[in-house]
């Protein structure tokens, strides 16, 4: 695949801004294919404002963004897309009024403008497999599903997207502890077939446990970094984010 | 009665052909374009100046005028609404631009073809009629609303089977979800305009040949109708739109044959007040677009 040595995603000095505000100020971070990166902060940090320069939601001010050594800075969502990059946003953002099939359809043909139906068919069928919660209800419209289905819909269309790089932000956001911990041994499981993530998450223990590497953010500049084990380790990061944290 | 039906159905498949384009845009963007009623007209003029001078068989200008109005609406989008799209007051600004556009194109016709009304040559359209039961029914009249029952169904497949249809209702729904779903949310914009806008030629070319009657100002009266029809349909509900544009072809026929014409619009809006006062959702509740 990538030439060894060249991350498959790496972010170069990217500098994000609203008017005056600004949010991320000229970091740095590269994830190697493979890899599960995790990008943990407090709110308000900059992490949403990073993952939308990544995916094209917005345009950086300054910066570059590589995706295997090839810049793909400023490009708009829909070419971001057609690159492999996939972003799972905040909130999940599913089409409600459609039905759970029809997510999962605009999805698979996302990156073929036409795919042979039969295939995209299978493809759709094996994440029903996967999810079968989503299957016996596929009918029937994506907002009907409880807010852990959703999350299982919207992971479902990002795969079904073909990622090369698959940005998740925040899902554990709002669900329940055992929906919490189904979402994570999701990301592990989707990290054994192979993916590579950049992973966005407030629940810094468990993003820990089931990353690979980690970057500290905190008002828009990246304060620590270093493999997952090591950082869970650190005292600076026990005391901010692990010590008498409030998730499960 | 039956008659009345007939040619209450014939004009009411017109509005409804209108008014799906309008409602189309309407559900897509949450804008009203009102420079379709320049559509209208203006590809109605393209299909007569296509029969008169060209000499092209009707059969045949109706699908140019139609395929033209589809790409007029592609212009009508780059110029009266990208521009303004990503500003916080879009909706009302693009508006008032729509409306600019059409005064200019309106203006630009009027300039070019005069202010009479234009008319097809006698043996454009079929002129025979046959009779079912009590009522004398032209070919005109049969072909006019097989035309708009075959594009309802046309448009209905397209918004259910298809990928753009997918994709324009994802738009529809959230231009930010389909974003991330890799859709372009421009171009699917712009091929909801162009959908749009080839309903409305094809509404244009279908009341001009229905009335034999082609001028500047014709698309202003359907153009109150159209907003009429969105209104009682349900914003932005197509099955809606298509109901009430029938319903008031229906009504406006029955007005003028027991009340009289005069009444023709008062009826209508009075019936569509009353609608809104019982119903405030419309015949058919919102945004049905996305289940369409
Ligand atoms: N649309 C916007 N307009 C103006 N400022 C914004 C906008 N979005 C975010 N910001 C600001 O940018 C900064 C970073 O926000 P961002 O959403 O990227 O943080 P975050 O780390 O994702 O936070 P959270 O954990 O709450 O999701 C914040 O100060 C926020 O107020
Ligand atoms: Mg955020």
């Amino acid at each position: 695949m990538s030439a060894p040595g060249v991350p498959l995603l790496e972010i170069r000095d990217l500098e994000v801004a609203y008017g005056h505000v600004h949010a991320v100020r000229r970091i740095s971070l590269r994830v190697n294919a493979g890899q599960v990166v995790t990008l943990i902060g407090p709110n308000g940090a900059g992490k949403t404002s990073t993952l939308a320069a990544v995916a094209g939601l917005l345009r950086p001010q300054g910066g570059q963004v590589l995706l295997e050594g090839r810049d793909v800075t400023g490009l708009p969502a829909h070419r971001a897309v057609e690159q492999g990059i996939v972003l799972v946003p905040e909130g999940r953002s599913i089409l409600a009024r459609m039905s759970i099939e029809e997510n999962l359809v605009l999805a698979a043909e996302a990156r073929t403008p036409r795919p042979p139906t039969a295939e995209q068919r299978r493809r759709v069928e094996a994440q029903f497999a996967r999810f079968p919660v989503l299957g016996e209800r596929r009918k029937l419209p994506a907002g009907s599903l409880s807010g852990g289905e959703q999350q299982m819909l919207a992971f479902a269309r990002a795969l079904l997207m073909s990622p090369r790089i698959l940005l998740l932000d925040e899902p554990s956001m709002g669900l329940a502890p055992l929906l919490v911990r189904r979402v994570f041994d999701l990301v592990e499981e989707i990290h054994r077939e192979g993916a590579t993530v950049l992973l966005v998450e407030q629940n810094a223990r468990l993003a820990l446990q089931v990353s690979d590497h980690a970057y500290v953010l905190e008002r828009g500049h990246i304060v620590l970094q270093g493999p997952s084990s090591e950082l869970a380790a650190d005292p600076r990061v026990q005391a901010a984010y692990l010590g008498g944290s409030t998730e499960t | 009665m039956g008659q009345q039906i007939v040619n209450g159905l014939f004009l009411g498949s017109i509005y409804a052909l209108f008014a799906l384009g309008y409602t189309l845009v309407f559900g897509v963007l949450d804008i009203l374009n009102l420079a379709h009623q320049a559509v209208f007209m203006i590809c109605a003029y393209a299909a007569l100046v296509l029969v008169v001078h060209l000499h092209m068989p009707i059969f045949a200008a109706l699908p140019v005028a139609v395929l033209a109005g589809g790409l007029l609406g592609m212009v009508v989008d780059r110029i009266a609404f990208r521009p303004l799209r990503g500003r916080s007051d879009s909706n009302i600004a693009g508006l008032i631009s729509s409306i600019a556009l059409a005064t200019i194109l309106e203006a630009a016709v009027l300039q070019f073809f005069g202010p009479d009304v234009e008319r097809f040559p006698f043996g454009t359209v079929p002129t025979r009629s046959i009779q079912i039961g009590g009522a004398v029914v032209s070919e005109l009249q049969i072909v006019i609303i097989a035309i708009a029952v075959a594009m309802l169904l046309g448009l209905t497949w397209l918004l259910r089977r298809t990928r753009l249809g997918r994709r324009i209702r994802a738009v529809a729904e959230s231009p930010k979800a389909a974003r991330v779903l890799g859709v372009d949310v421009d171009r699917i914009i712009s091929a909801s305009f162009f959908v749009s806008s080839a309903l409305g030629a094809a509404a244009g070319v279908l009341f001009g040949l229905a009335f034999n009657n082609v001028a500047p100002d014709m698309g202003r009266s359907v153009e109150l109708k159209g907003l009429a029809v969105i209104v009682l349909g349900g914003m932005g509900s197509m099955p809606g739109a298509a109901l009430a544009g029938v319903a008031l072809g229906l009504l406006e026929v029955f007005t003028v044959a027991w009340i009289g014409s005069s009444y023709r619009d008062a009826v209508a809006f009075g019936v569509l007040f009353l609608v809104l006062v019982l119903r405030p959702r419309g015949l058919l509740g919102p945004a049905a677009l996305r289940e369409a």
